[in-house]
């Protein structure tokens, strides 16, 4: 099934929840829907349950209008942030109730409803958990039991509202992946809503992030993360050093770094950089542009370090990336001073003062000799749309 | 931990077990005293006066009566206090604190007033005094005025037992149920009334001992015409201004009995369905 989204808009007293979002599903794909609270992303979900209606816009099915059938008549599988399993009845019989609501033609018989509630609970690994309350279970089990009953009506579509946002982080990681090779067996067109990117990141095929009610940006994680559309993609998605950027005699500048190969256009109100911390290269040469920085702090966690690194000239702290084990290796101590050169950054030329969303242009920057050399890699050419419009003034 | 363990110091003691004695003494001397007291006044001449004045015909009269009342009124105010519930615990809308208040209204009201408005309406010479006579129609001094008025006078028990319950819940089971292709009665017999029930049966009882023992309203628009206007409550009154002490206490007793009975009932619920009662606690989905 193909589900094509055109220019929903919602509004709740007035204020927008969901602003002209156009989205285009395909059969058996992961979509995230990622935003903070607040986005629009769980109105956007409620309006393909049913729960909800658009003021204005379309939703087709395979060609058909999606919006004209009741939230009953969709054969959509709903898993409730909470989710919402019916406190009274025991586990088998919450994953019968989408059978035993059925009309009296369309219902199977009691044996039958029996059998496929086995097959489900076993399919969701709680075989022998039929006869117990919601209330006996654990978070990740009753989660797994919003989901067989979700699954119990053969859904055509499945939407999952922060599914693992009551779990603890451990529960969290395993029923990720256990949810990912479901989702490659069933092969279910599947939506999922979180403000957890790393969740997004890992899960889905594509991510679609959301911004006071819009969408900003549509794309594969990888795109997400390596091409961020907006500047607010930027800041929202991983972590992001973020340059105020000098536009001067015809080039861009950061204090001494020289963003070589960027025209430099006095008529930007302001231009942006955004740097990755694992895309600051350390101890590069003199001859290079780049800054010197003091190493404030060097918090290890784990397989990576995080560097705090102070940069005098131009008087921001920026945070560095760097494996574990190069901390030792590169002699990285606290209060020692050495040059850094971001390898790449993504510039974004803003159309008005600081505060608004919209941007003018966007370039994919990347130092001269950047490794591996990329045979384009002296200069990036605006990939942005000229004029680009991205999120809402607010 | 050996803090909490130790015995409090004696002064901490004393003071605790004074505080227990008041509130033995308070409770006897306002609650079990009085029950007492009408059970021994009604037995004060023997089991015989006792069962004879309970079987003389005006006092079945009432009992009857008062049943019917509460048979009329309980299930109306459960019908009104459901969909009251509902629509204040799932529906944002211009005027629902107005409503809320209006729910409120007949805690605040002091009853012979409510009893007094009925009397005004439908009255000989209230607004719709004169319609009603001409169709024949008795309201006021007769069986409709006293069903009217306990209405009225109990409406709020049931709506508000459910209203925080249901706003506490949530309304998302229900949103479970109809994407998982319930329609609105599957709903609402399948979802809402179970999660509802044990408040409902608890706003019931209550509902009920109070349209049984209501005495001001209905006192206004009874008329007080023997055998057919008296409910139980009436019945004491009458018999007591008539210095009819036991056959007053009499019937008090079966009064009092009610009570008993609704306590009871409630206490046996709780007990026989505590777990299930349990699980209806917040969080506990």
């Amino acid at each position: 099934m193909t589900l094509q989204l055109s220019h929903l808009s919602r509004r709740f007293a007035g204020i927008p929840a969901l602003d002209d979002v156009s989205l285009a599903m395909a059969p058996g794909e992961f979509l995230a829907l990622l935003g903070s609270s607040g986005s629009g992303k769980t109105t956007l979900l409620r309006i393909l349950a049913g729960l909800d209606y658009p003021d204005a816009g379309t939703a087709q099915l395979d060609g058909r209008d999606f919006l004209a059938a009741e939230a009953r008549e969709r054969k959509v599988g709903l898993v409730f942030q909470h989710y919402a399993l019916f406190r009274h009845l025991t586990v088998a019989e919450n994953v019968a109730f989408g059978l035993r609501v059925r009309s009296r033609k369309s219902r199977p018989s009691n044996a039958a409803i029996n059998e496929r509630v086995g097959q489900l609970l076993k399919r969701v690994q709680l075989e022998g958990y039929g006869r117990r309350y919601p209330a006996q279970l654990s978070g990740g089990q009753r989660q797994r039991v919003a989901l067989a009953r979700a699954l119990a009506v053969e859904p055509s579509l499945l939407l999952l509202d922060e599914p693992f946002g009551a779990l603890d982080a451990q529960v969290r990681v395993t029923l990720r992946r256990w949810l990912r090779e479901l989702h490659e067996e069933l092969k279910l067109t599947t939506v999922f809503v979180t403000h957890d990117q790393e969740e997004a990141l890992e899960l889905a095929d594509r991510i679609a992030v959301m911004n006071h009610g819009r969408i900003e940006q549509v794309g594969t994680p990888e795109a997400i993360y390596q091409q961020p559309a907006t500047p607010f993609v930027c800041e929202f998605i991983g972590k992001m050093n973020k340059l105020a950027v000098t536009s001067a005699d015809g080039r861009l500048s950061v204090g001494d770094w020289v963003l070589d190969g960027l025209p430099g256009n006095d008529h930007h109100a302001q231009v942006v950089a955004y740097v990755r911390p694992e895309h600051l290269s350390l101890g590069v040469a003199e001859t290079r542009p780049g800054w010197t920085a003091r190493l404030r702090h060097v918090y290890l966690a784990g397989s990576v370090a995080h560097l705090e690194l102070h940069i005098p000239s131009i008087g921001q702290t920026l945070e560095a990336d760097v494996g574990g084990e190069d901390v030792a290796r590169l002699g990285l101590q606290v209060g020692a001073e050495f040059r850094v050169a971001p390898r790449s950054a993504v510039v974004f030329a803003l159309g008005e003062p600081e505060g608004s969303q919209s941007f003018e242009e966007r370039w994919f920057w990347q130092a001269a000799d950047a490794v591996p050399p990329a045979p384009r890699a002296t200069s990036v050419s605006p990939i942005g749309e000229g004029r680009a419009r991205a999120g809402r003034c607010s | 931990m050996s803090r909490l363990d130790r015995q409090p110091p004696w002064p901490r003691r004393i003071g605790r077990g004074l505080l227990g004695l008041l509130a033995v003494g308070f409770l006897s001397v306002f609650l079990l005293l009085p029950l007492a007291v009408v059970f021994v006044e009604a037995l004060r001449q023997g089991v015989h006066a006792y069962l004879s004045s309970i079987g003389q015909h005006e006092a079945l009269a009432a009992i009857r009566l008062t049943l019917l009342v509460a048979v009329i009124s309980v299930p109306l105010n459960v019908l009104f206090g459901v969909a009251a519930a509902w629509l204040m615990a799932r529906f944002e809308f211009r005027g629902k604190a107005l409503l809320g208040a209006f729910i409120d209204l007949p805690f605040s009201v002091s009853p012979v007033i409510s009893g007094l408005v009925y009397v005004l309406l439908f009255g000989a010479q209230g607004w719709f005094g004169p319609w009603l006579g001409a169709h024949d129609i008795k309201i006021i001094f007769a069986v409709p005025g006293l069903v009217l008025a306990t209405i009225f006078i109990t409406l709020p028990f049931v709506a508000r037992e459910l209203i925080p319950l249901m706003q506490s819940q949530g309304s998302d089971e229900e949103e479970a149920a109809r994407v998982l292709g319930a329609g609105g009665w599957q709903m609402f017999f399948r979802v809402t009334l179970p999660n509802i029930r044990w408040a409902l049966l608890y706003g019931v009882l209550l509902c009920n001992a109070r349209a049984m023992g209501e005495f001001g309203a209905v006192s206004v628009v009874s008329g007080h015409i023997r055998g057919l206007t008296t409910t139980m409550p009436l019945e004491v009154e009458m018999r007591y201004n008539e210095y009819d002490y036991v056959g007053a206490f009499a019937v008090a007793t079966l009064l009092a009995l009610l009570a008993l009975l609704t306590l009871a009932i409630k206490t046996l619920l709780e007990w026989r369905y505590g777990d299930e009662i349990a699980a209806h606690a917040p969080g506990g989905h």
